[in-house]
């Protein structure tokens, strides 16, 4: 066995972040898995693009815009092994709630109607990337190869997850780990 | 000396009149269902039960036990169609455990672990489902409907009333409620009814009560379907 670390990139897409925030409860964890794993692009280390040779991309959120479908693809594109992480990547999750209203009553209700807007109107700069009719799970766009269930899934899930690929066995999670909520 | 049938191996006495899966459930074998209640009628509709019986796929919860019978419970085939419905009735309807009062007590996520799903992997329909919150203590959230049909049989078969039907075939199929409204408040559905406690998913749920158990020490957070299923029916099969 070399000594090369295993090169890790995460991401969230239509998310929250609190997949992010469980991954860090690895707490102590961490320190032992920095041994083993250099991190490439993700918002723990602000790299902005992904190395051609990672090993693993852990994609948390849903497809909701388009700039979504290009960071998922670059992954896609550089990551031998892509996970999907959390319930809304799997299933859309709580912003794929909005896919039976049309996205024109959505950004109405937000921008314009919406109780307690001030200057209302429809965000439109260039800069914005534009909203899909629909939020997507991440599987419909790229093959996925792994997922990982929760709201968010435990560090430990994490732990497992990464230390069985580490080792180089077939991951998998025992009943306990395996939360849809 | 009784009569038998063999199932994954294993030889399981039955009575004449039983079905394979109470014959099986009695002698402690748990075959996957959704929509199968040993109180009520067997409705055959969910399939998740599908078993080989001499080679052929066969329902466990209406097909008859007889002698000579060789039956495929677990096998990969089976559990690989299994968890394929169990996919695709989480993408028919809209399943979002995360924000569902029945995480943690729903047969459908429970049966989901327990085949090892982990994901949809179908394309999700999305459709904009109902919600009616009209009865003061029990609603409806169309939207978690699985059609399995134990409610339309616990209102006729425990509760004496005729509550619920399922309207429409096929994609167009719908839980339908028997008033002039076509609302719960209308219907002479009772807090107290069978009707309103059987849904194996969050489609019907008592109101005020959500929460009561924290997530985390629901039923199936640590036990398996198979163990819960098993005490719970056998139970019932003894009485």
């Amino acid at each position: 066995m070399t000594n090369k670390k295993v090169k890790v990139a995460t991401t969230s897409l239509a998310g929250c972040f609190g997949c992010h925030m469980s991954f860090l409860d690895l707490d102590e964890r961490l320190v032992e898995l920095v041994e083993h794993v250099q991190f490439d692009r993700s918002p723990l280390t602000d790299i902005e693009h992904c190395s051609t040779d990672c090993d693993i991309g852990l994609i948390e959120g849903g497809v909701c815009n388009s700039e979504n479908v290009h960071t998922l693809r670059e992954f896609r594109k550089n990551c031998k092994i892509l996970v999907a992480v959390g319930a809304c990547a799997i299933n859309g999750g709580l912003p794929a709630m909005r896919n039976h209203i049309s996205l024109e009553d959505c950004l109405n209700e937000a921008y314009r109607d919406g109780l307690g807007v001030e200057n209302a109107q429809i965000p439109s700069d260039v800069e914005l990337p534009l909203l899909l009719d629909k939020v997507h799970p991440i599987h419909e766009v790229v093959k996925i190869d792994y997922f990982l269930p929760g709201c968010p899934p435990s560090a430990d899930v994490f732990w497992k997850f990464l230390t069985d690929l580490l080792a180089g066995r077939e991951p998998s999670l025992p009943y306990e780990l395996v939360h849809f909520d | 000396m009784s009569k038998t049938i063999v199932i994954d191996g294993k030889v399981i006495p039955f009575e004449d009149g039983q079905t394979i899966i109470q014959a099986a459930t009695a002698a402690g074998v748990y075959i996957p269902h959704l929509c199968h209640n040993p109180k009520f009628t067997p409705n055959g509709s969910c399939k998740l039960c599908t078993v080989k019986v001499n080679g052929r796929n066969c329902s466990a919860c209406t097909f008859p036990a007889s002698e000579g019978q060789n039956i495929t419970n677990i096998s990969e085939e089976l559990n690989d169609d299994r968890e394929k419905i169990t996919q695709m009735l989480f993408v028919e309807g809209n399943h979002f455990c995360p924000s569902c009062e029945k995480t943690g007590n729903c047969n459908l996520q429970a049966v989901a672990y327990h085949l090892g799903m982990t994901d949809n992997h179908f394309p999700h329909f999305f459709e904009n489902r109902e919600v009616d919150a009209s009865h003061p203590d029990v609603m409806i959230d169309h939207n978690r409907c699985i059609f399995c049909t134990l409610c339309v049989r616990a209102s006729q078969q425990e509760d004496g009333k005729n509550v619920f039907a399922i309207s429409g075939r096929g994609i167009e199929k719908r839980l339908v409620v028997n008033s002039e409204s076509g609302l719960l408040k209308d219907s002479d559905l009772d807090v107290n009814d069978c009707a309103a406690h059987i849904c194996p998913t969050g489609a019907i749920l008592i109101k005020r009560t959500g929460y009561n158990v924290p997530i985390g020490q629901r039923i199936f957070d640590h036990a398996h379907i198979d163990t819960v299923a098993l005490a719970a029916e056998g139970a019932s099969h003894d009485e």
